[in-house]
């Protein structure tokens, strides 16, 4: 059973190393009722059911705990769900060792050989797969030009940056051309404009050669830049599933609201139709849906000065500005209630702390959501 | 011009005070290793070379007898006896070492995966053993192996000795006894090397297609190195040298150097040749060292192996 599967395997690989790049096909996979439980009382992944299509870049999002590197490590197989199925490009994996699956990661603290070289921690993955050692070296030369690390090769690791080390341990996993590339937060340990763009860099890599990227966050802004597809994962159960903008603009309950860094989140007091009665006052929603919380995004007010009436127009008072030069960002009081917006500079005078302004909202921006 | 003769002389006043704290902090320990290490070894070294007296002392002319002696010359011509010693020791040294290291990574290892809290208590319970003194520990390998023990009769019933002989004394219970001695010096520098490891790279290394054998081989075992060189010298410098073990659980057939060296000596029978003896001993222990230090380069990668 396993000698047929390496030699699928094996079939595979000449098929896409003899033909170009873009045209390799790339694995999806499918979950169905993962569940993971450590010691007695810690559950880590509660039924689980999501299918990454193949060629996306799926991103899992969340807390601290709340399981997305436990179901990393399911997929890598270094983890092994208590219950459920698991495949990968439509061939079961449940029980295939880690070292038997066609996946490859980039560990979060890198796990680079120190004893080894970079040239060697390069090959590691094809020397083990018992490739012969020119067309390892020719392999490890053509990733290291790829991520423009062609002259690092012969260093040893401790002499590497971290940037340096964080490209090293996307090469080693890349040049393995696994059926899904596994990220485990690899981003986190650089500091913000080194990480912004390797950001970009890494999103590249993966429309360049189409693989399938799951990529483990707890950064919301970094989840909605890179991904095709975010899941929200809290208490080891999925919360929402969607693109960036969906998840952003549509949360499906306040946890997924609270984590995609919405504030503006107001308990809907009754309803009649489209008005919707909140602490705020009186509003005007399009599609008013059943949910009890009215979500309103910061981006989507407008301020006008003074006072004045209409739907969806609130009387407001200036607490608070932080300006941020293309916009800034206002605290305003509404009778009791406090209401967080973010409005553009463009070209208008700017009110100040104190000032009494009207806020208002297109009713078609205005989402309610569960608790 | 006036400062030309104020200048190094202040200088010189701090190298003075300098070389005083140098004195102060130094000379405790080079006094030490001086009077116990360097003079003792210098004496013996003098010994070695003298001739064998009526009730043997060292005495004058100076001659190469007690090498020869050590190298199987006697009265009756050459006979094999003390070279079998040195190989015997060597042996010894070789198999008690190479089975210390089998037993000892899976134990350093085992204490690495339980968790923190338990770690240090593991620890001493590998120490903890060593406190005893080696005399009692080794009596008690004594009774464990004597004829008519559980031991005994078992490894009779399958063969392995002939009735009544028991497990002690032999060439076995010493190795036995070396191997019980010396797990602790192995277990935690191995321990030490293993505790540094991060787990993610076991974790790296069967993501990228190794095996478990594979992935300890590959990534586990080549940074564990420094801690296996270190647990060598620390075993078998020691057990070439040892005295107590083969002593009591050895027999007249179990004889090892130390042995040899000390019953010249205890017996009063002839100080030149224990003197060559000793030396003998020193210089295997520096062509060992010396060994090690060039496999500990080689093989130590990016870290140094310091012995």
């Amino acid at each position: 059973m396993t000698d047929t599967l390496t030699a699928d395997v094996a079939d595979t690989r000449m098929v896409r190393s003899a033909t170009v790049e873009s045209a390799r096909e790339a694995s999806s996979i499918e979950m169905q009722r993962l569940h993971k439980r450590f010691g007695r009382d810690t559950v880590a992944l509660d039924g689980v059911d999501l299918t990454i299509r193949a060629g996306e870049f799926f991103t899992l999002l969340g807390p601290s705990g709340c399981g997305k590197t436990t179901l990393l490590r399911i997929l890598a197989g270094l983890e092994e769900a208590d219950d459920g199925r698991l495949a990968i490009g439509g061939r079961d994996v449940t029980e295939v060792p880690p070292h038997r699956r066609s996946v490859n990661t980039v560990f979060q603290s890198y796990a680079l050989f120190p004893h080894l070289s970079v040239r060697e921690n390069l090959a590691f993955g094809l020397k083990m797969r018992g490739m012969p050692p020119e067309e390892r070296e020719a392999r490890v030369a053509k990733i290291a030009e790829f991520i423009q690390l062609g002259d690092l090769v012969d260093r040893r690791v401790d002499q590497l940056s971290g940037g340096q080390r964080q490209r090293i341990a996307l090469a080693r996993a890349l040049v393995n051309e696994p059926d899904v590339l596994l990220l485990d937060e690899p981003l986190s340990a650089l500091d913000a404009g080194l990480r912004s763009q390797l950001q970009v860099e890494l999103l590249r890599v993966q429309k360049r050669l189409g693989m399938t990227f799951v990529f483990v966050t707890h950064d919301q802004q970094e989840a909605m830049v890179m991904s095709d597809r975010i899941a929200v994962l809290n208490g080891g159960v999925i919360q929402q599933v969607g693109p960036p903008r969906e998840v952003y603009e549509h949360p499906v309950n306040a946890f997924v609201a609270r984590f995609m860094g919405h504030d503006n989140l107001y308990p809907v007091t009754a309803r009649s139709g489209s008005r919707l009665s909140t602490p705020l006052g009186e509003l005007t929603a399009e599609q008013p849906g059943k949910g009890g919380l009215l979500l309103i995004r910061p981006e989507t007010l407008d301020l006008l000065p003074g006072e004045v009436a209409g739907d969806n127009h609130l009387p407001a008072t200036v607490a608070e500005r932080l300006y941020r030069g293309s916009h800034a960002e206002y605290r305003l009081e509404v009778g009791e209630t406090t209401l967080q917006a973010t409005v553009n500079n463009r070209g208008r005078q700017l009110p100040e702390r104190g000032d009494r302004v009207t806020v208002t909202v297109a009713p078609g921006d205005l989402v309610t959501l569960s608790e | 011009m006036s400062y030309a003769g104020v200048i190094p002389s202040a200088r010189s006043r701090g190298m003075v005070r300098e070389s005083r704290h140098l004195l102060f902090t130094v000379a405790p320990g080079a006094t030490w290793i001086l009077v116990f290490l360097v003079l003792p070894s210098a004496y013996l070294m003098g010994v070695a070379f003298m001739t064998n007296g009526p009730y043997g002392l060292p005495e004058m002319p100076l001659s190469l007898e007690s090498f020869k002696r050590l190298a199987g010359f006697g009265f009756l011509g050459w006979s094999p006896g003390n070279l079998y010693t040195l190989l015997r020791s060597l042996w010894q040294t070789l198999v008690s070492t190479g089975l210390v290291v089998l037993v000892a990574y899976p134990i350093a290892y085992y204490i690495t995966t339980c968790r923190e809290k338990w770690r240090p208590i593991l620890l001493l319970l590998v120490v903890v053993p060593s406190w005893t003194n080696q005399v009692i520990r080794t009596f008690g390998w004594m009774n464990l192996l004597a004829p008519g023990t559980p031991l005994s009769e078992l490894a009779e019933a399958l063969g392995l000795i002939s009735a009544n002989m028991g497990l002690y004394p032999s060439n076995f219970a010493v190795t036995l006894g070396l191997v019980y001695n010396f797990l602790p010096f192995m277990v935690l520098p191995l321990y030490a090397a293993f505790e540094k490891l991060d787990t993610a790279q076991v974790e790296a290394a069967q993501d990228l297609y190794a095996s478990p054998v594979r992935a300890f081989w590959h990534a586990v075992f080549p940074q564990t190195l420094p801690g296996l060189l270190a647990g060598i010298v620390l075993v078998a410098i020691p057990a070439f040298g040892m005295y107590v073990i083969p002593e009591l659980l050895g027999g007249g057939k179990g004889m090892m150097l130390g042995n040899l060296v000390a019953n010249q000596f205890a017996g009063g029978s002839n100080w030149p040749l224990g003197a060559a003896g000793a030396i003998l001993m020193l210089l295997a222990t520096f062509v060992g060292l010396f060994v090690m230090r060039r496999i500990g380069k080689r093989l130590g990668g990016g870290e140094e192996v310091v012995i």
